[in-house]
């Protein structure tokens, strides 16, 4: 049987269907196994739609056989394929290297569960970028919520429960706004497929409705991917969660609100109304260079290693809203390959962080002066990831800031101002990298590591993995730069 | 062997060595010397074996592959990369001698770091002399800032620490801030960073812009040491004297020289910028560089800190030839970047030697030490005969041709600068040499003799080549008038 044309579905359904067997598993390492080959065959999933795709292919399915608009469909294009890469990517990643920080964070007659829940949060955010239904989405985003929500709250930290609470509050309140505005939305047309809607929702007599939902689905989804100053609950969320959790999430939970959001604006409302380039992007914009200068602004005097590198997720998101806002191709692309690029350096650099926190209790940068002296390897796999990061050339973060800066060249009077930010920021990037490389390499010890030498060989091996892959994809960019040029393409030509 | 494939081998070359030393180091102190002066040596055999293919006119090119579309990492050897190519991998033996002397007479620690980096910063050196491309020189350029932090900061207390943060902190910043912008607006602009003989630009931007990104690209090659962006220098003197010899008076200073002399050459073109009245006040800021660094210089009390600054207004002599825009004046450019090289690494081997046999460090400490180290403060003196331009040194030659080119272009500000500050440089080297020949010794001083074989054995030789290039300059001029053959038939 040739699975290739339900690819789209298994990449749901094997997650979804696989949590609740996992949650049988119960002798030792057993649920961990489990969920590791999931999260892998997701990956491998995702893998071969991404390279049938970047040839040109285009994945559609209906579920059961019902067509759209009235059955449930499934839809997998370059913009959606780049976003399953980055989330069974930082899934796989995390679980198969995490195995030893896991054990050491959440007691083993827990744990079943705990896999349970990372799946689940798999399939939501894959269904998420698979679903061609905004109802569906709505669902999925519900479904990935409330698995992280637990997959957070799941550690030994106290602090996590405050912080969750928060990120479940505005979670759900983000959550509502995009339903209120899908609901208007279905009100005026009367379907809730995509493709559907974008047909339908340019003949719609009164337009007032229309303009609302647009207003609420841009806020609720900006809430949810952290745009700044909607970012509060993230900080303490990535801060106190488990350490795998921080690396699957910073990777990939704030990027799949940020393609709902560019999806829903650029597919339904883009192709539709004169009025919605300038109104996305004279919303966005202020808020993109805010959050790129304020985030990095504040990571700069972070204490905390994870706190911090939240806050610098705060200020790349920014980068990501920014290069949306241009409503250019080049500016699309830019976006596109940062979502790509920021996921591989910031999930390397909370791998390698996982790394010291298996020798560190405590994660005050401080704290962990001299760890290079005990660790030399995670702390150049951590220099490497940070200075992706920053964009220093030969890594990936080079080119989508190289991509970000040529997009706003094009923007007519102000781009000196663009670019200006854009550069400012990095160098603000550059100094709290180089904080956290100076207090490792060449600050003395102020505590003894708990035990000394290296983090376990497989989290070190897979740390240095993604660490070269950021080099790896800034000398050779082309397959993630195909697809976001693709994805691009796509979303510019529903905008003519 | 082409000579396509001897570009890759170049950059492979170093690479090895480093690889090869981390292994080595590991077994044994001679072994890993060993290694360091074998792929030294190697890395001369494969750069100056370019050379005739070079005379005959080819320009061996390779291309590595492709960042974005119209971006590339391209490799293309031409004669001012070729010349900065030779220059520091020739030196780079000799100084491989010296720093095996140095190192272990002063029982540096860490020694395997410090010879794997240096090689590491070889490598990245021939990237940057090679490259083909404005892409593949930045990318080149912060490699060689990012492998020398460690050479800089290698004493690891916390003086040298934050020196050493200084020295980082203006290259990246500088070159982030500003080099990179300069870069993407050349390809949004002109589509390619390709160095092209005549230049890129001409026809895409005009007016005050020009102006604008050349001062982007001036001031974001931070290794030029123009000022404001020159203190990072004085600050990377806290590094071990080979580190200051090779890489702060040859390969990373010359690099920013160079880069700025290729931007010129290539991306704007010689005579697109000499039309444009928006670039003119590069040869001002040049000058004021070269007076001010001389000024500073008087005043400095501690020798390497001295040779910095003098460093800082050496560089601008070659920004400023740039700058003056005519044949001539590029050829002294390039003519200087030899002449410097060869004088500045003889007064800092000597500085080195003074510090490894007496321990001193500072001017004043100098009276008298002729008698006990009459080899190094022969060497010290022929090198600062050279900073200063006095015949029979290599120095004489660049500042013939400076000034030649300079009155091509009846530029007054450019001939006035040479000539003023060649007095600022006698004022602060002729007293050092007089004070070191010809003053008595604090009587109860300490009793030393010279400096370690191979150290005294590095020092002559490179300042016999100060002497030597005075008298055999014919083959870089040679190379280097092929930049203008083009223009001139």
């Amino acid at each position: 049987m040739d699975l290739t044309p339900h690819l789209p579905a298994l990449q749901v359904i094997v997650p979804m269907l696989s949590a609740p067997l996992i949650v049988l598993l119960k002798p030792r390492g057993l649920a961990w196994a489990g969920a590791t080959a999931v999260a892998l065959l997701s990956f491998a999933v995702a893998l071969n739609m991404a390279i049938a795709i970047s040839d040109g292919a285009h994945y559609r399915y209906d579920m059961g056989g019902w067509a759209a608009p009235y059955g449930i469909e499934l839809s997998v294009g370059a913009f959606s394929s780049l976003i399953l890469l980055i989330v069974t990517g930082a899934a796989a990643t995390a679980l198969l290297a995490g195995r030893a920080s896991i054990d050491s964070q959440i007691e083993p007659d827990r744990q079943p569960m705990f896999y349970a829940a990372w799946l689940l949060a798999l399939a939501g955010l894959a269904g998420i970028a698979v679903s061609a239904d905004a109802f569906n989405i709505f669902v999925f985003m519900e479904i990935s919520s409330l698995a992280s929500y637990v997959l957070i709250a799941g550690g030994p930290n106290r602090r996590a429960l405050p912080a969750v609470f928060k990120y479940l509050v505005m979670g759900t309140i983000g959550a509502t706004f995009y339903l209120i505005g899908v609901g208007l939305v279905y009100m005026m047309t009367g379907t809730l497929n995509l493709a559907d809607m974008e047909a339908r929702v340019g003949a719609v007599d009164d337009i007032n409705p229309i303009l609302v939902a647009a207003g609420f689905i841009t806020i609720g989804l900006a809430l949810k991917a952290a745009v700044f100053p909607l970012h509060v609950w993230l900080p303490n969320a990535y801060t106190h969660s488990p350490h795998m959790v921080t690396v699957f999430l910073a990777a990939c939970a704030t990027k799949v609100a940020i393609y709902v959001l560019i999806r829903f604006d650029f597919f339904v409302f883009q192709s539709n109304f004169d009025w919605h380039g300038s109104h996305f992007s004279s919303f966005l914009m202020p808020l993109g260079l805010l959050g790129i200068l304020v985030a990095s602004a504040v990571a700069m005097f972070e204490g905390h290693i994870k706190r911090l590198l939240a806050m610098s997720s705060v200020a790349q998101i920014g980068y990501i809203i920014l290069g949306a806002s241009f409503v250019t191709q080049d500016g699309l692309t830019a976006s596109a390959a940062h979502l790509f690029n920021h996921a591989l350096a910031k999930g390397g650099l909370f791998l390698a962080i996982a790394a010291l926190a298996c020798h560190y209790d405590d994660l005050r940068l401080d704290r962990l002066a001299g760890a290079a002296r005990s660790m030399p390897w995670t702390s150049a796999a951590l220099a490497i990831c940070g200075f992706s990061l920053v964009g220093v050339p030969g890594t990936a973060g080079f080119i989508s800031k190289w991509l970000l800066i040529d997009a706003a060249l094009d923007q007519g009077p102000f781009a000196w101002l663009l670019v200006l930010i854009i550069l400012a920021s990095s160098l603000m990037a550059l100094a709290y990298v180089w904080r956290i490389v100076e207090t490792l390499y060449k600050k003395p010890a102020v505590v003894q590591p708990s035990s000394a030498g290296e983090a376990p060989l497989e989290l070190l091996l897979i740390t240095w993995l993604i660490a070269l892959a950021n080099i790896g994809f800034g000398l050779f960019p082309q397959f993630p730069l195909n697809l976001a040029s693709a994805a691009a393409e796509l979303l510019m030509g529903h905008a003519l | 062997m082409s000579a396509d494939n001897a570009i890759v081998l170049a950059l492979c070359v170093p690479l090895a060595t480093a690889a090869g030393i981390q292994v080595a180091g590991r077994i044994s102190d001679n072994l890993r010397e060993a290694v360091t002066l074998v792929g030294a040596v190697t890395l001369a055999w494969v750069v100056w074996g370019m050379l005739p293919a070079l005379f005959a006119g080819e320009r061996p090119a390779v291309m590595l592959g492709e960042l974005l579309p119209g971006v590339a990492l391209a490799f293309e050897v031409e004669p001012l990369g070729m010349l900065f190519a030779a220059l520091a991998s020739g030196l780079w033996i000799i100084n491989s001698v010296y720093s095996i002397g140095y190192m272990r007479a002063n029982q540096e620690r860490k020694q395997t770091r410090f010879y794997t980096c240096f090689a590491l910063a070889l490598a990245a050196t021939m990237g940057i002399a090679f490259s083909g491309n404005l892409i593949t020189l930045f990318l080149c350029y912060e490699i060689l800032t990012l492998s020398t932090y460690p050479l800089v900061s290698h004493k690891g207390d916390e003086h040298t620490v934050r020196s050493a943060r200084v020295y980082l902190g203006i290259l990246l910043c500088t070159s982030i801030g500003l080099f990179l912008p300069a870069i993407i607006w050349t390809y949004h602009v002109a589509g390619t960073g390709d160095f092209t003989l005549g230049g890129i630009l001409e026809g895409h931007i005009d007016g005050a812009d020009i102006g604008l990104l050349l001062a982007l690209f001036v001031f974001g090659v931070g290794k030029a040491a123009v000022m404001p962006v020159h203190r990072w220098l004085p600050s990377a003197m806290v590094a071990p004297t080979p580190v200051s010899a090779l890489l702060h008076a040859v390969a990373v200073v010359k690099a920013g020289v160079f880069s700025i002399a290729k931007i010129i050459v290539y991306v704007f073109g010689v005579d697109f910028l000499f039309a444009a009245p928006s670039a003119n006040w590069l040869v001002f800021i040049a000058a004021f560089t070269i007076l001010a660094a001389s000024l500073v210089a008087l005043r400095q009390q501690n020798i390497k800190r001295l040779l910095a600054y003098s460093t800082v207004a050496q560089l601008s002599y070659v920004v400023m030839a740039a700058a003056v825009l005519k044949p001539l004046a590029e050829i002294g450019a390039a003519i200087h970047m030899v002449a410097h090289a060869f004088g500045k690494i003889t007064l800092f081997f000597a500085a080195g030697a003074i510090y490894t046999a007496a321990k001193k460090t500072e001017i004043h400490q100098l009276r008298g030490i002729g008698k006990r180290m009459p080899w190094t403060m022969a060497a010290f003196t022929i090198g600062a005969l050279s900073m200063i331009g006095v015949p029979p040194t290599a120095g004489f030659v660049s500042k013939w041709y400076i000034l030649a080119g300079a009155f091509q272009a009846d530029n007054l500000v450019a001939i006035f600068t040479i000539i003023a500050s060649t007095v600022l440089n006698a004022m602060y080297f002729l007293p050092i040499i007089f004070m070191a020949w010809f003053a008595k010794e604090p009587s109860g001083s300490k009793d030393h003799g010279e400096a370690p074989l191979l150290v005294v054995l590095a020092l002559c030789l490179t300042a016999t080549l100060t002497l030597g290039f005075f008298f055999f300059n014919g083959p870089v001029i040679e190379l280097e008038a092929q930049l203008f053959q083009g223009a001139t038939q």
